[in-house]
This record gives C-alpha cells, structure tokens and sequence, in this order.
C-alpha cells in the first residue's frame, strides 16, 4: 500500500475541510455569536493539520485499487473526526459519541439527530449542519479530484470508491473533467433551488440551509417541527427539489448535450419516476379523510414519497400517525433510494432493475435448461462482473444490516423503532419510525448503539465496501 | 487535446498511455470488451466497445469534438476506413497504421486522396531505424531534434578511447562543439556535471551536430565507419524494408530464413540480396554462411526469445554491431544487463512516430514542447521547446538562472545556427531549445527553473 499517498490525500481533504469551514465562521460573524470562532479556530486547525500532513509530495502518486477504497473510506473518517469539532468546542453537543454521530449523519446526507432540541442551536452551528450535507452529497474526494492533478489510474480507483451505483460512467474521458461536470451541475442547481425559495419569501438563512439538505439529499431541519410550518408553495418546491436531486446527474448531462432522447429513454430514471407517481397514487388513497383537503393529502403524500425515496429525511407531517399500508411502503421505497449516480442513498433503483432481471433470465433458465440470455440495461449487455459485484453487494448488505440490527436491539426498544433506525441510517434516509419518527430522535439510543449506527452511515454512503476493508486487519498489514 | 484511438494492441495502449500522461482527453475503442475493461482500469481514459469503423461507434466516442483519430487496429482496410469515416464524421486530422507492403508504394497516394494526415508503417519505420544504426554503428541510439539539425547519440566508451579517465571539463575544453549530457555508470544514470569522471564501459549521449559526431569519434579513437556486409536472420516485413535500404546504401546483405516459399517471394523482390533457406538458430548453419566475416547482424524473427540469444552469440563474431529486434517482452532491466549491443522495440518506434505528430499538433494550439524524447528506459527525458514572445526567460544569462537538479539545457537552436551553451548565453525569441532532465512532466520552458 502507498501509505505517503495516502497521507496526501488525506491532507487534501483535511485543507478542503479547513476552508470550507470558514463558511460556518463567517455566518457566526454575520448574526455576531461567539460559536463562530469556534468554526474559526477549527478551520486554521485543519489547514494547519492538512499542511503538516502534505510537507513532501511523495514520489509515488500511484495508487491501486485497494489504496483507492482505503484512502476514501479514511477520507470520510477524518473528514468526519475534524468536522465534530466545533460541536464540541462551543459545548452545544458536549459528548463525542454524539458529536460524531451528528457530523457523519450531516456528511452522509443521513440527517437522522440526535438533537432533542434543533432550534436552541446557534446559526453557525445550523449552517454547519445544513452545509456539511451538501459537501457530503456529491463527494469530498470527487471534489478534490476536480481540483488537483493525479495521475492516470489512480483517480479512476478514487472514483469508483466514492462514486454511488453498480458502475461508474465516465462523461468525458478525464476523470478530471467529469467530476468538473459533475460539480457544475451540482452547483447550478443548488442555486436554482436557493432562488426559486428566496422568490416564494423565505429568508436567506433558512433559503440556504434548505437548499443545501436538498441538494445533498440531508434532510436536518431547522425547528423542531421539521419543515410543517413552511407554506404550500414552499413545501412544493422543496418536493420537487428532492426528487430532481435523486435522479441520474447522467440524465442532466445527457439533456446538456441536448441528447434528450438518449436521456428520455434511460430505464433507470424512468421506473424512478414510476415508482415515486404510483407510491404518491396508493398513499393519497390510503390516507384519504386523514386530511381536511385533497389537495392536502396529495402535497403531504408528494412530499414524504419524495423525501424518503431520495433519502433526504425532511418531513411535513408525522407519518408515524398514518395507517399502516402507507408506512409499510414508505418503508420499503427506504431500502429502493434514488437513482445510481446521485446524491441520494439506498440500495439504487438500477440496482434493483438490475437483480430482477437476473431473477428473470434464472426463472428461464429452470423452464428452458439450455436458454441463452445476455442482460441487458439501457440496451447494453451488463458486464458479467457487474452482476457479481451486485449480488455481492446485495448479501454484504443484508449481513450488515443483521448485525447491526443485532447490536442495536441490546437498548430493548421494539422491533419497528430498531428496525426502522437501522433502516435510516444505513439507507442515509434520516427519520425512522416508532421512538426514532419524524417527530423523534435518536438521543434515546445508548453510545454503542449510535457508534454501531455511525459506522453504518459511512458504509452506506460509501456502499459498504471501503469501509469493510478500512477495518479489515489485512489492509493494515505491512506485507500482504 | 481530444484524441480518439481505434484498436487497442500494443501499440494502442501504449499510445493511450503516454498520451493520457500528457494531459488529452484520450478515447479508445476495441471490439473486446475485456481489452477496454483493462485499459480504462490502468489509464485514465474512456472507453467504448464497437467497431471503430461503424458511424455509431465513432459518435459515441464524441467524434464531432475529436481533433484527432489514430487507427491502429490489426487490419489495414479497418484503419483506412475508420480514418474515412472520421474525415467524413468530423473536420479532425487523421492517422492510420497500414502495414500491408503491397500498400507501400501508393502510400502517399493513399495519403493524399483519402485525406489523412499520416499514414505510418511500422515495419517500415523499425527499419529505417535499424538502417540508421547501420550507417553509424558506434551509436547505440540516435534521435534527432530540431529537423535533424541536433542529433543525440549514445555511445559506450571503449577502453582503447582517448576519453578514459578524464573529466567532462577537460573533455568539454577540447572539444567545444558538442555537450555530454547522460551519462549511465554501473546503470545509475546521472546528468553528469564537470567533475564527472569517465570509465570504460560508461554509456554517453552526446548532442552534436550530424557533421561533427563522426569527427569527434575520431578523435577519440572509435571506428565510425559504415558497416559494409550485413546478416539478418528471419525474413519478415522488416526485413525486407531493411534489405531494400541497405542494399540501396550499397551493403552486401545475406538474409536467412526458414520458410522456403518466403525464401522464394524475397529473392523476387530483392533480386541482389544473397537468400540462404535454413534455420537461423542453426550454428552450422551461421559459421557456414561466415558469420564471423560479417561487420552487421540483425536479429529479427518472430520470437524475441530467439532474437536474444541469436544477438548473444553474434556479438563476438561480428566485427561493429549487433541489433535485436524486440516485439512482446518487457523485462528491461534483465534485457539491459544482457548487454546487447542495439535493441529496435517496433511497437515504441511506432508510437514515438505518431506522439512526435500529436505533439507538433499541440503546440500550434498552446503547449510548448516541440519534441520529447524518453532514453535511458525512461528514465531521462530530453525535450525541445520553442521560445514565444511572452516567455519569461529571454535574455536571462544561463548562469544567472536558478535551474532544477539533474536538468540541463543542452542545445539552443537560433535561426539553424547550433549553441552548445555556456554560461554567458541566454534564450531570445524563436530560438528552439534542447532540455535534458530526469525530471518528468516538464511542459514550460519555465518549468526547468528551481521552485523558490
């Protein structure tokens, strides 16, 4: 393993860090708290760190695929160590284990809390929050790459780690240039969605954070009462916002190149939309007569689909009180999540087309023993090696989510409560159900249980793999 | 730069890697899939499965931004017609490998009525390199800079020369008209400064103008003459090239191979060359045909491992060089230590032909460097960059410039006149000038300046 390497990527993203964390500072100095030196004081921390750390460039800026994997998954773990600083430092949340769980759930566009009350939190900290959600959403590392030179592979091995989906697609032959792409996109859009609720007549603040647990598919809210307060327009726009963000960026660029055939005719973003529209249909007719109005149950129905589809987590109402129907496909469009190559969490839409065509061509294969069928997606033949690493995917998935659901029920809170923690964290989604709804938090769990559920964050975010060789003993061995 | 490569065997993917190195936005295409799964593992490149001739294919490699496409696939038809295509898809400059010899003499026909910009044969190009050995073989390797104006040629100093045990700052005293600037001791390579002491046995480049090389190997007691009879083991492509121009050059040729209906078509073709059917890792066979009277041989069949030790035994038998021809095998540094005497890799000759193209191209749309070449297994890069108008660094007295470790401007080429530089000459606008470095990555004039 190149470990000076290593090294140096990790002080990129400890810079990076560093000056993003001014942000947070200058909304302190904005609304003149005292929190904002802390954001102050941790920045120069970080650049200083990052600056120790990346004193020589190494000679070797080679790495391979298995550096790639380790460099992201301890990418996000320092990422996530320095960025739980502040919390602590201006004693807002005192303890590490839930510093820590905050920052990752911001990080990983969880948005799950372990804050019983949001609104006693200063702005910077708020800022912090919101803005750590976005900078998780399309990636550290992709970020890094768009800005600093490497070299040939290895960017490739960084990609694919960071990169969520059963398979990366390049735009442009330069791993450079895509992730370029990639972030310009992001950018536009967040700014699109900032305006669009700056014009509906929210404030700046509220206008900004919003937009960026949007963008990032986050979900923490600002008060208590999640996002019920805000006025119908609002609510519609924020709807909308959280879907377009859980589509392929692939179809955004596909429309940029003005291919909008090509970009119509992607599976993937279509069954996407489907699903949310017949999710939305059987909601609106389950909980009819919940709500005073149609129009109503049709904008609570839209708004929830689409915050848990995408795995933002915002909520306008506790679908805790809703009939059981409804939460069991909420619930189940948990485990779905958005598309490949989005902001969003979850298993993947194309991942899930994917398996169920294997199903298919398995179920032919037992009627006709001697059928021949290529798999196809997006009328391409699917690569042999990316249905394995599906399937792998898939039961890694399950092993987890078992064992952390183990590990989880020791704090004896019912099934559905732990059931659905486990299922909104590992997803990034945010709210469960039971104890740990959308009206609830997660500051009941005990401090191993919320370690158990950080780590289950990154994994997700990271889609499991980085994080299981991060911790494996044989990566850290000086030969092997 | 926008480049997209049609086929990805050696050559391809060695063009996929340099040129992605250096810095263009490189697409490739190959029928197999698994061919395009490595290559997009190891460089960063895009990939894209299909046939390269097909409009399909080519749109999707974006062919409508490409500036260039270079077809080196196994077929020469495919190649000729994917250059077609592009020509017709895009307004992008074209490069096809066509390696038929029956396309050989109507190549520039070909060039000129189908549009391309270069058509490049490689068994052709490896033997005009190996002819170029042949008519100086005290070089090891040669390569020109500035149209052929500069050469550099690297040598091993023989115990008997006049240079053992001097220092390079007598040496460059006496002869004031060329620069020692690599020199390779015990396989450290080193970009020598005065003090430098040289051995028997250490390997020099030097640059020199053309006239002057065979002058200075002269007076340093090295034979430079021609070679006057040559042997070239297996009767390929490159064989037949290579015999058409030396024997053009007036140098008795004998040209051993197996295959008797071979044998036959070559003897046609090259009616003054004397054709032995035989096996030519048979010694009988070689001492039979004097080998030991010969002044050249060349080892060049199919099978490196064969070329290898075929070189092995020839080198004490022929009197001034010895070439093998190395096609598959890339174990450098056990090949370096064989201590053959010329090794000819075809597939990098290729490349270096079309990354000579590419990069001219380049530079008419902003980067600076002009030629590059890698010696040394790599390990030392010489470049030739052309001084523009804004350049920071004219009039600058080269003493007064603070320039990296282990670099060296070697060469300054003003209006054709040659510089070998000293202290008190500086760079001025339109000048080309030659960089020796064992740095890599150098783009800028600019960049051979020590960071503050």
């Amino acid at each position: 393993m190149n470990r000076k390497m290593l090294q140096y990527v990790i002080s990129w993203v400890l810079k990076m860090e560093g000056i993003l964390m001014l942000l947070p500072a200058l909304t302190g100095a904005v609304y003149r708290e005292k929190e904002g030196l802390a954001y102050l004081l941790c920045g120069l921390c970080c650049v200083a760190a990052g600056f120790l750390l990346s004193r020589k460039k190494p000679e070797n800026m080679e790495l391979y695929p298995k550096d790639g994997y380790v460099a992201v998954a301890l990418g996000w773990v320092v990422l996530s160590l320095f960025g739980c600083l502040p919390f602590m430092m201006t004693g807002e949340i005192p303890f590490f284990v839930d510093a820590l769980f905050e920052i990752v759930s911001g990080f990983t566009t969880t948005g799950s809390s372990i804050l019983t009350d949001v609104e006693a939190l200063s702005h910077a900290s708020l800022f912090w929050r919101s803005f750590s959600h976005w900078i998780g959403g399309m990636g550290v590392l992709v970020f890094i790459l768009a800005v600093l030179p490497m070299k040939g592979g290895s960017v490739m091995n960084l990609m694919k780690a960071e990169s969520p989906g059963p398979s990366v697609s390049k735009f442009v032959p330069r791993v450079r240039g895509t992730a370029k792409i990639l972030y310009q996109i992001y950018i536009v859009m967040t700014l699109v969605l900032i305006a669009c609720l700056l014009l509906s007549g929210m404030s700046l603040f509220e206008s900004l954070t919003l937009s960026f647990g949007t963008a990032g598919t986050g979900g923490f809210s600002l008060l208590n009462s999640g996002c019920g307060t805000y006025t119908e327009t609002q609510q519609w726009i924020l709807t909308v916002g959280m879907i377009l963000f859980g589509v392929n960026f692939n179809f955004y660029y596909l429309l940029l190149c003005k291919r909008f055939k090509a970009a119509v005719l992607s599976h993937e973003v279509r069954v996407y939309f489907l699903v949310i529209l017949a999710a939305i249909g059987a909601i609106c007719v389950d909980i009819r007569g919940v709500y005073d109005s149609m129009a109503e149950t049709v904008r609570h129905a839209a708004f929830q689909v689409g915050s848990i589809i995408t795995t933002t987590g915002y909520s306008t109402t506790d679908f805790n009180l809703w009939p059981e129907f409804s939460k069991t496909i909420l619930l189940l469009l948990m485990f779905l999540g958005a598309c490949a190559g989005s902001t969003g969490g979850g298993i993947k839409v194309s991942r899930v087309l994917i398996l169920l065509k294997t199903v298919k061509k398995e179920l032919m294969s037992i009627v006709h023993p001697r059928s021949v069928r290529q798999i196809q997606f997006d009328k391409r033949p699917v690569e042999h090696e990316v249905l394995r690493s599906i399937n792998v995917f898939l039961t890694v998935y399950m092993t987890i989510f078992a064992a952390s659901l183990l590990l989880v029920s020791m704090d004896e809170f019912s099934l559905e409560t732990n059931f659905s923690a486990v299922a909104a964290t590992f997803n990034n989604i945010g709210p469960g159900m039971g104890k740990v709804g959308p009206m609830g938090n997660f500051s009941v769990y005990s401090p191993l249980s919320k370690l158990v559920l950080t780590f289950d964050m990154l994994a997700g975010r990271l889609e499991l793999f980085p994080m299981l060789i991060l911790f494996s003993p044989s990566t850290w061995k000086k030969r092997g | 730069m926008q480049i997209i490569i049609v086929g990805c065997g050696k050559v391809g993917t060695a063009l996929a890697a340099q040129l992605s190195q250096e810095d263009n936005n490189v697409t490739v295409i190959d029928k197999d899939g698994e061919v395009i799964r490595n290559i997009t593992a190891l460089y960063d490149v895009l990939g894209v499965v299909g046939n390269g001739a097909s409009y399909n294919t080519l749109q999707e490699a974006d062919i409508e931004h490409a500036d260039l496409l270079i077809a080196v696939s196994r077929s020469d038809e495919l190649n000729l017609l994917c250059c077609v295509m592009a020509r017709q898809a895009a307004k992008c400059h074209t490069i096809a490998r066509v390696r038929n010899s029956a396309y050989r003499k109507e190549q520039e026909f070909i060039r000129r009525e189908l549009g391309l910009s270069m058509i490049i044969n490689p068994e052709f190009a490896a033997a005009q390199e190996i002819a170029r050995l042949l008519r100086f073989p005290t070089a090891i390797e040669i390569d020109s800079f500035s149209k052929g104006r500069v050469e550099m040629l690297r040598f091993k100093v023989p115990s008997s020369s006049g240079l053992v045990g001097k220092q390079l700052k007598d040496v460059a005293s006496t002869h004031a008209e060329l620069l020692i600037c690599v020199a390779e001791k015990n396989g450290q390579v080193v970009i020598p400064d005065g003090n430098y002491r040289i051995d028997a046995g250490d390997s020099l480049s030097i640059l020199v103008t053309p006239k002057k090389a065979a002058e200075f190997f002269r007076r340093i007691g090295v034979k430079t003459n021609q070679v006057h009879s040559a042997m070239i083991v297996g009767g390929g492509e490159i064989t037949y090239y290579l015999t058409s121009i030396l024997l053009h050059m007036g140098i008795k040729v004998t040209i051993i191979e197996k295959n008797r209906q071979r044998c036959e078509e070559l003897s046609n073709l090259l009616q003054d060359a004397t054709i032995i059917c035989g096996d030519g890792s048979d010694q009988d066979l070689l001492r039979e045909e004097h080998i030991d009277r010969m002044e050249a041989f060349v080892a060049c069949t199919d099978m490196d491992e064969e070329n290898i030790i075929l070189s092995l035994y020839a080198k004490d038998k022929v009197s001034s060089k010895v070439v093998t021809k190395i096609n598959h095998l890339s174990f450098n540094d056990v090949i370096h230590s064989l201590n053959l005497d010329s090794l000819i890799y075809p597939k990098f000759i290729t490349a270096e032909n079309i990354l000579q193209y590419v990069r001219a191209m380049k530079n008419s749309i902003g980067s600076n460097v002009e030629t590059l070449y890698k010696l040394m297994d790599d390990r030392v890069e010489a470049l030739e960059f052309i001084i523009h108008e804004d350049c920071p660094l004219q009039r600058i007295k080269l003493e007064n410039m603070r320039t990296k470790n282990n670099t060296l401007v070697a060469c300054i080429n003003r209006k054709g006149k040659i510089i070998i530089p000293g202290g008190q000459d500086y760079f001025q606008q339109g000048d080309s000038v030659i960089v020796v470095t064992t740095h890599t990555g150098l783009e800028n004039i600019d960049d051979i300046l020590d960071e503050p």
